[in-house]
């Protein structure tokens, strides 16, 4: 309507004749301030309220399958540090479990011990990141992140002493480890565990049982049982939606069928639960740290350096349990040293499905939050 | 890159005993004060994003170098930290990016996979390998897998450097880096 | 419950669709695909789970690999069809699995394998408007570099 024909003073805004309606669709990346990397969502919005998202991927896709083609068994567990780089000592797992079940290949208990070890600690750095990420997406710009940096660095300079790196760490091998536990190991990761759980209750007291951190992920992003299971999300989402599924207990790898330890669901499935969900995972991860360290046995966990793994003609397909959910391998070896075909099946890919479900008949803000608590990485989503 | 800017009243210190001095104490002080206030984009494409999050976080604190701001949108940029690998997908936005950014503006090439395509390198069908390919001309590179929160450090000091090595209006003398980006050497180290 | 019983039980219910067994995995011919998905998911088995989709490629033919999981089983059952080069076209699974319809679509990008019928048939990780199949094994561009192989590289004992 031309401006000129506009009576100003007799708008009435609750006849709809004087308005125009228009669906936008709008770009949300695939550079934006939300750390979870380069996504591109599509979102169709009617004012602030989404009413279609579509999300494109590929934005991070570095062709890891095609280049495990042409390297040995050894030399791609650097490639996948880089997966979910957040917790490159579960991928690592991951994948030398794998190559070993198809070598049908026995480990050494103290290396199975300290791969437990790890792996539960970079499982607290990951979740650790997680809960940050998401109150700095819902506007608690830099404290709650700071923190979580901050504990986040304490693992990450053991580490450090561990195997000389804090990012890409490299350091499971096929048959065991790189490198065995430095001396004064289990000392510094107990006081770690001391000083974290006082943090917790820092955290809850700061962002879980907050008033606005409460109405704003409270029914948020509500996702049922059914819908997770079909749409094959695995992990603390699927745990949050009231799925009491945890490889770790159902189906046990390495030796975590000699621990306790509790697998928290949640009830209602939206985003409160899923933040809550990884909280309490820490806590449940520390339980099986100290009584690993307390039954660790004797023995030299590594591996000789310069071996070439030439497994037989066949396939296998492993699922381990990773902060993120169920992260597959598939490989299929052909007799030579390289891998015929090798799949990774990770499983932000899949968690990332049901993202435009949960969206629709949202406003943009609650969108983020949905983002932000179910937790992707998109080196893991793009490889 | 560099770009002329006129003092005011440039022309009339000239003419004035100790003027020659004033223009280039403030060439001096504007020299500092653009290394001292670099705002970095928020570019953060793979793992060394995090290495990029974790120098801002508090135990390596990238602010007390000034370039703790870090701005999403690139109109407000003064340097973009190219931190992870750049795949054909990504390489066609980052053009537009830099594009966008307002000049004087600077890019720091972080990590082995924005230098040359790092492990990505071979047998990959989707990676540019290293953001010169792209065409965009790279300041600093800052080396690592990820590159340790020290050695961006490192990267963001050795920027702030070259900004104060850059003369302005004066190109084509030896020793000085030229509008067309070449860059001087530096006779003092 | 392991892959014998399974094969039994497919084999009273879909006689004769069942192609040559292996020992990790079933084969099934590609037209009874959608029958066989759909007993396996409302059957007692229950097949609730459809953990991953990939596909091999055999260089005379293509293998497309079906991984499915049952918690009350506990079991993942791994379950194959062999496509001829010439007629890469299947039905698709994501009426059944809602986590079919990505996973489909990254087969179809990286091989060129068609899902029938599917809701959003493009490619996700590559741009779109590129036309070969990357993870195939005759993919060759001019900028595709190999890595070059080192000498010496002998399998250890």
């Amino acid at each position: 309507m031309p401006m000129t024909n506009f009576d100003i003073k007799n708008i009435d805004p609750e006849k709809e004749d004087n308005l125009s309606f228009e669906e936008l669709i709008v770009n949300m990346g695939p550079q934006h301030p939300s750390t979870h990397g380069v996504l591109y969502l599509e979102l169709t919005l009617d004012g602030e309220v989404v009413l279609d998202c579509r999300p494109h991927i590929g934005y991070l896709h570095r062709s890891c399958e095609k280049i495990a083609e042409n390297r040995t068994y050894v030399q791609f567990i650097p490639f996948t540090d880089r997966l979910d780089y957040l917790a490159s000592m579960n991928n690592n797992l991951g994948y030398v479990l794998t190559v070993e079940k198809l070598l049908n290949l026995q480990v050494n208990e103290r290396a199975q011990y300290i791969r437990v070890i790890i792996a539960e600690l970079n499982r607290v750095a990951s979740h650790l990141i997680s809960a940050g990420t998401l109150a700095q997406d819902l506007g608690a710009y830099a404290t709650p992140l700071f923190y979580c940096f901050r504990d986040r660095e304490k693992i990450v300079e053991l580490f450090d002493t561990l195997c000389g790196s804090r990012l890409t760490y490299n350091y499971m091998r096929i048959g065991g480890v790189k490198n065995d536990l430095p001396p004064g190991a289990d000392t510094s990761i107990k006081s770690f565990i001391k000083y974290e759980r006082e943090k917790l209750k820092e955290y809850d007291d700061l962002l879980t049982y907050n008033a606005i951190f409460l109405s704003r992920t409270k029914k948020v992003g509500i996702l049922k049982k059914e819908v997770a299971i079909n749409y094959s999300i695995t992990g603390p989402n699927l745990r949050a939606s009231g799925v009491p599924w945890d490889l770790r207990k159902e189906e046990p790898y390495l030796v975590y069928d000699r621990f306790n330890f509790d697998v928290p669901v949640g009830e209602a499935g939206d985003a409160w639960d899923r933040f809550k969900v990884r909280l309490e995972e820490i806590e449940q991860s520390f339980r099986i740290i100290e009584q690993a360290l307390g039954g660790i046995p004797e023995g030299n966990p590594t591996v000789k350096i310069n071996k070439v793994y030439k497994p037989a003609a066949g396939e296998v397909y492993l699922r381990t349990e990773n902060p993120k959910g169920e992260l597959g391998f598939y490989i299929v070896s052909d007799g030579t040293t390289k891998p015929y075909r090798n799949k990774i099946r990770s499983p932000s890919f899949s968690n990332l499905a049901v993202l435009p479900e949960l969206v629709r008949g949202v406003n943009i803000s609650d969108a983020v939050c949905v983002l932000g608590s179910l937790d992707i990485v998109m080196g893991e989503i793009d490889r | 890159m560099a770009v002329n800017e006129k003092i005011l009243g440039e022309k009339y210190l000239q003419k004035f005993p100790g003027g020659e001095l004033i223009l280039s104490k403030s060439e001096d002080l504007f020299k500092w004060a653009k290394g001292s206030s670099l705002w970095p984009l928020t570019f953060g494409l793979s793992c060394c994003a995090i290495e990029m999050m974790a120098t801002g976080a508090s135990k390596f604190d990238i602010d007390r170098f000034g370039a703790g701001v870090f701005r999403s949108s690139p109109r407000q940029c003064d340097v973009m930290i190219v931190a992870g690998t750049i795949c054909v997908k990504m390489g066609e936005c980052m053009k537009k990016l830099y594009a966008q950014m307002p000049e004087p503006k600077y890019v720091i090439a972080m990590g082995n996979c924005a230098i040359g395509g790092g492990i990505f390198y071979h047998d990959t069908y989707s990676v540019i390998q290293g953001t010169e390919k792209l065409g965009i001309p790279v300041d600093v590179y800052v080396t690592g897998c990820p590159p340790r929160p020290e050695g961006l450090l490192h990267g963001i000091i050795k920027l702030q450097e070259k900004i104060r090595q850059v003369q302005q209006g004066k190109e084509g003398q030896k020793g000085v880096a030229g509008k067309d980006g070449s860059s001087g050497t530096d006779k003092n180290s | 419950m392991d892959l014998q019983e399974l094969t039994k039980i497919l084999n009273e219910r879909f006689p004769g669709v069942l192609g040559e067994e292996n020992k990790t995995a079933v084969v099934i011919k590609k037209e009874s695909l959608l029958e066989v998905a759909r007993f396996l998911r409302e059957d007692d088995c229950a097949f609730e789970n459809l953990h991953c989709v990939t596909a091999v490629d055999r260089r005379d033919k293509m293998e497309l690999v079906y991984h499915l999981y049952s918690f009350k089983l506990k079991f993942m059952l791994t379950l194959k069809i062999y496509l001829a080069s010439d007629d890469l076209a299947v039905e698709t699974l994501s009426g059944i699995w809602k986590s079919a319809n990505w996973l489909e679509r990254e087969v179809y990008d990286l091989f060129g394998i068609k899902f029938l019928n599917h809701p959003d048939m493009r490619r996700i990780l590559n741009p779109e408007e590129w036309t070969d199949y990357p993870l195939r094994k005759d993919f060759d561009r001019p900028d595709f570099i190999r890595l070059p192989q080192t000498e010496g590289l002998k399998a250890g004992g």
